[in-house]
């Protein structure tokens, strides 16, 4: 066995004191496999060792919570014995390597997290943030995560259905790629990861074991530079089709009663599964490589161990089920291995050839893995309310945001997604949230991915709370109850005080959302280092909210429907002009206090808006977010192909483009308007009369009029110009 | 009518078209197992849409070879009723059970949207119920949907009024030759096609225009 030098553990990314702490554990030194299996499991992608401190300040309960984090998936009960199982994860640094590949591999990695615990999985959304459009990298990254995405998610027939896209020079050396997975299983079926008992089978199923990605979590655990190039070789190649037998073996076999624990083999693979498995089971594990299915010849037991080979699970049986188990996946032509036992020593102990290779204590991997309570600082807030130019014409400015890269229609994205595979999709992307049926039921789930990041950059902390509200006030506008969130926190390195002064002012934001909204965190992850040369990105935790409709029949959408509805705008309308698209797209700047949130008043305004859907008073409804007023209008007109006649209220730009927080505008039956009016007075909450759809245009009295048809255009043009050409189009 | 849904590793649209079939005929359509050699006693057989072997090699070349095709194909020759929709479309040409290919499509990038579609026969057990002329609107999802065959094949297949199903004037997402988006075998029994009638058979899935197919189906076949 290798000498293990100070080189060495530094290739290993631990610290000189981690691996006096490896040392100190095993009392003795490790050999090389023993040292690669503590740097996976301690890296931060496994261990959450900045974060963990911080996390714990999240509020995880409510009593629809079935399963909080901790598990492959947080779990809701969305009633009548069913569940909805979900969680998003990161898959950052793979996509920038190579974008096909990373967002295809975080595709199948998240949808194995859900199926794993006994889910099919029904729909599935991405956050998307790339570099400014003009890096001559961008492009490229964005073909790449769009095709690697709809390559993977189309092949396991899920739906893609939502999510959002976002460009900023802060991402130019990191762009995130975030994918939510959601699934429904019944509430008595739901499977876990703790091997409990000794004297189990530990099986192994799915894919062969090849040298693909082996230590990919230590790399998603270290800034790139320059050489970042020469990982490639670490990101993992998928294959969705295995997958897909993998998703029916597993479920044919969880309608069984044969298995007591099942964990999918994600970072740091067959080391992570196992410990893990262990860990929660209180139990040890004994496993002999020679029966690990293997890909190449001569893999060693380092290979195997670190292998982030995909599409493979790890479970433990019943005693004397193998043979039903494998008769399953060999249905399936999937490979199956009876590999090792469970036992009762707390040990993880690998052999190989007839020898054991590594052995240690579960908890030294999983208790006494390093916790740090890093320096944190805390910059000051931007403040102020930005100037800009009073005399600059509305409707050309409303016609340029429209067309910008942050506002334009995602069409060219979406279409290259299977929207309405399985049946049930009855919101595909474009609206507030997706909204998807449970198979065979008159209920539905709608789901939604939310963050400002350049809110969060000026106000960490309000940027958090504001990116809970928006994906708390998108679920309210299709008329569904938000029952919980994942959450998917993206920032620099954790080693300067700066950086982690923005993760826990995040986290603090989200948690103080989250608890006023009664709206806890189920699952999440975190993805750090996501710095180039020292830059990082912006601070980015993204949001993904899921929400219940009980009945289909009752939902809104953001498109206007008849003429002559009255349209009303609910929530006040300061025209908070700091951090708004407006003024970076018109002004060119990036400046002020981003737009405060109101929780109690977030509140009152959704949930008069849920019970107007709910009662069927309001079936047109969408928020107010980017762009703001507007905006919005323009939107709900362009999905509708109807217009509308705004009235004289205020016709000053921050009124038209200003982005507060907990708005909405509806469009209802003009005959109804009064009654809602009063409704709303006596929920004490604001709302106005805007004006009336109808005609072709958006006519805004005193500011001029323009045509639907011509927003359309202008909305639709940028993003298939931008990928089709060479030079960066115009915005209008 | 008894149908029969065909499950090959990689379907992913076998349960669409289940759950369609059962809810407009009835009665449950058999899910039936690739490596199956007979078929059950049925009255129409559904070659569903997905990645059928991952559509590694080219779409539906290897479902063309598994067992259960062998005894589709005999029994289609003898008359029995096969719908392909999407994939089952692909796997209808690579079994020559229909003439011509799906291409890359023209783009080169999967597409899934609505498109209008213009019914233009009437005179089979597919598409009795509509109108001709009449004008559909059912999603397409596919990736491998550029229909292709020489000038011959398809002079003789509009020649024939085989050409079923045609992309609305500036419809086409695909780049199919002639806009065809499904077609007939010779006697009239095997329909393929891209778009996916199953898909629009609910209200409030956006559309009900794929109902009107398998209604012909069930009057034809009951």
């Amino acid at each position: 066995m290798n000498e293990i030098t100070p080189e060495i553990v530094r290739e290993h990314g631990l610290s000189e004191e981690e691996y006096a702490r490896v040392k100190r554990l095993l009392d003795r030194d490790p050999n090389l496999v023993e040292l690669g299996i503590f740097s996976v499991m301690w890296s931060e992608h496994c261990s959450y060792k900045s974060t963990r401190t911080h996390l714990r300040r999240l509020p995880t309960q409510a009593p629809w919570v079935l399963q909080g984090p901790g598990e492959n998936a947080g779990i809701v009960d969305i009633g009548d014995g069913d569940a909805a199982i979900f969680k998003m994860e990161s898959h950052n640094h793979p996509s920038f390597i190579e974008p096909y590949q990373g967002a295809a591999t975080g595709v199948g990695g998240i949808m194995r997290d859900v199926f794993t615990m006994g889910a099919r999985p029904i729909a599935m959304l991405n956050a998307l943030r790339f570099g400014d459009p003009a890096h001559p990298r961008t492009r490229h990254l964005v073909a790449g995560v769009v095709a690697g995405i709809g390559g993977y998610g189309n092949c396991m027939g899920v739906p893609t259905v939502g999510g959002e896209v976002n460009f900023h020079p802060s991402y130019n050396g990191n762009i995130l790629v975030n994918a939510m997975c959601v699934g429904v299983a019944r509430k008595d079926r739901i499977f876990l990861s703790a091997a409990k008992g000794a004297g189990n089978p530990v099986v192994y199923i799915g894919s062969k074991t090849g040298r693909d990605g082996i230590h990919g979590a230590t790399m998603a655990s270290a800034e790139f530079n320059a050489d970042s190039e020469e990982k490639r070789p670490t990101v993992q190649v998928g294959d969705p089709f295995t997958e897909k037998l993998l998703l029916e073996a597993c479920l044919e076999l969880m309608a069984t009663d044969a298995i007591i624990a099942i964990q999918d083999m994600g970072a740091a693979g067959l080391t992570s599964s196992s410990a893990e498995m262990a860990d929660k089971g209180g139990t040890g594990i004994e496993l002999d490589l020679d029966r690990v299915p293997q890909r190449e010849a001569n893999m060693t037991a380092y290979d195997m161990m670190l292998s982030e080979s995909q599409e493979r699970m790890l479970a433990v049986l019943k005693p004397g089920r193998e043979e039903q188990a494998e008769r399953i996946f060999r249905k399936w032509e999937l490979d199956f291995a009876v590999i090792g036992v469970t036992t009762d020593t707390g040990r993880l102990v690998v052999r190989h050839k007839g020898e054991i290779v590594a052995a240690m204590p579960v908890s030294a991997l999983s208790d006494a893995a390093p916790v740090y309570e890093r320096p944190i600082e805390r910059r000051p807030p931007a403040t102020g309310t930005p100037s800009f130019d009073r005399a600059r014409p509305v409707i050309g400015s409303l016609l340029k945001l429209l067309g910008s890269p942050d506002l334009c229609s995602r069409r060219w994205i979406w279409e290259q997604y299977d929207t309405s595979v399985m049946a049930d999709t009855l919101q595909c992307p474009g609206g507030d949230a997706a909204v998807v049926r449970v198979h065979g039921t008159t209920k539905a789930l709608a789901i939604t991915t939310d963050v400002t990041p350049r809110y969060c950059s000026a106000d960490p902390f309000e940027g958090a709370r504001q990116a809970v509200a928006e994906a708390w006030r998108n679920l309210c506008a299709v008329g569904a109850k938000p029952l919980a969130v994942t959450d998917n926190l993206n920032f620099g390195n954790p080693e300067k005080p700066e950086i982690m002064g923005e993760i826990a002012s995040s986290v603090d934001g989200i948690a103080e959302a989250c608890r006023v909204l009664e709206f806890p965190v189920i699952s999440g992850n975190c993805s750090l280092y996501n710095e180039t040369n020292g830059e990082a990105i912006l601070p980015t935790p993204a949001i993904g909210g899921v929400g219940l409709i009980r009945d289909v029949r009752r939902m809104a959408t953001i498109a206007f429907k008849r003429e002559g509805d009255a349209i009303l705008l609910i929530g006040e309308a300061t025209g908070h002009l700091g951090q708004s698209l407006y003024l970076r797209e018109i002004e060119a700047r990036e400046e002020g206090a981003p737009p405060p949130v109101d929780l109690a008043a977030e509140k009152r305004n959704g949930e008069l808006v849920r019970s107007l859907i709910e009662s069927g008073q309001a079936d047109t409804v969408h928020d107010l977010s980017d762009g703001g007023l507007l905006i919005c209008v323009a939107e709900m007109a362009m999905a509708g192909g109807i217009g509308a006649q705004m009235l004289s209220a205020r016709n000053e730009i921050p009124y038209f483009f200003g982005e507060d927080q907990g708005r909405y505008v509806l469009a209802v039956p003009a005959a109804s308007a009064d009654r809602i009016l009063a409704a709303a007075k006596l929920s004490d909450v604001p709302m106005a009369l805007l004006g009336r759809t109808g005609g072709d245009k958006i006519a805004l009295d005193e500011c001029g009029e323009i045509a639907v048809a011509a927003l359309k255009k202008a909305h639709e043009a940028w993003l298939p110009r931008y990928m089709a050409g060479s030079k960066l189009p115009p915005t209008n | 009518m008894k149908s029969a849904v065909i499950v090959f590793p990689g379907s992913n649209c076998d349960r669409d078209a289940a759950t369609a079939l059962e809810h407009l005929a009835g009665e449950k359509p058999a899910l039936v197992w690739h490596g199956d050699s007979e078929l059950p006693d049925v009255d129409l057989v559904v070659l569903p849409g997905g990645f059928s072997y991952g559509d590694y090699l080219r779409s539906g070349a290897m479902a063309a070879q598994s067992h259960i095709m062998r005894d589709i194909k005999t029994k289609a020759g003898k008359g029995l009723a096969v719908l392909g929709i999407c994939n089952g479309f692909q796997m209808l040409t690579e079994t020559e059970l229909l003439p011509g290919a799906l291409l890359r499509n023209a783009e080169l990038k999967f597409v899934c949207r609505p498109v209008g579609l213009e019914v233009e026969e009437t005179q089979s057990a597919f598409t009795r119920k509509y109108d001709k002329g009449q004008h559909v609107t059912f999603p397409v999802a596919h990736g491998d949907g550029n229909y292709f065959a020489d000038e011959t094949t398809l002079d003789r297949l509009e020649g024939e009024g085989r050409v079923v199903f045609r992309y609305a004037p500036g419809e086409n997402p695909n780049g199919s030759a002639r806009d065809i988006a499904g077609i007939l075998s010779e006697k009239r029994n095997v329909l393929g096609l891209m778009p996916h009638p199953e898909r629009v058979c609910d209200p409030l899935l956006g559309g009900t225009d794929g109902i009107a197919l398998f209604q012909s189906l069930i009057e034809a076949l009951s």
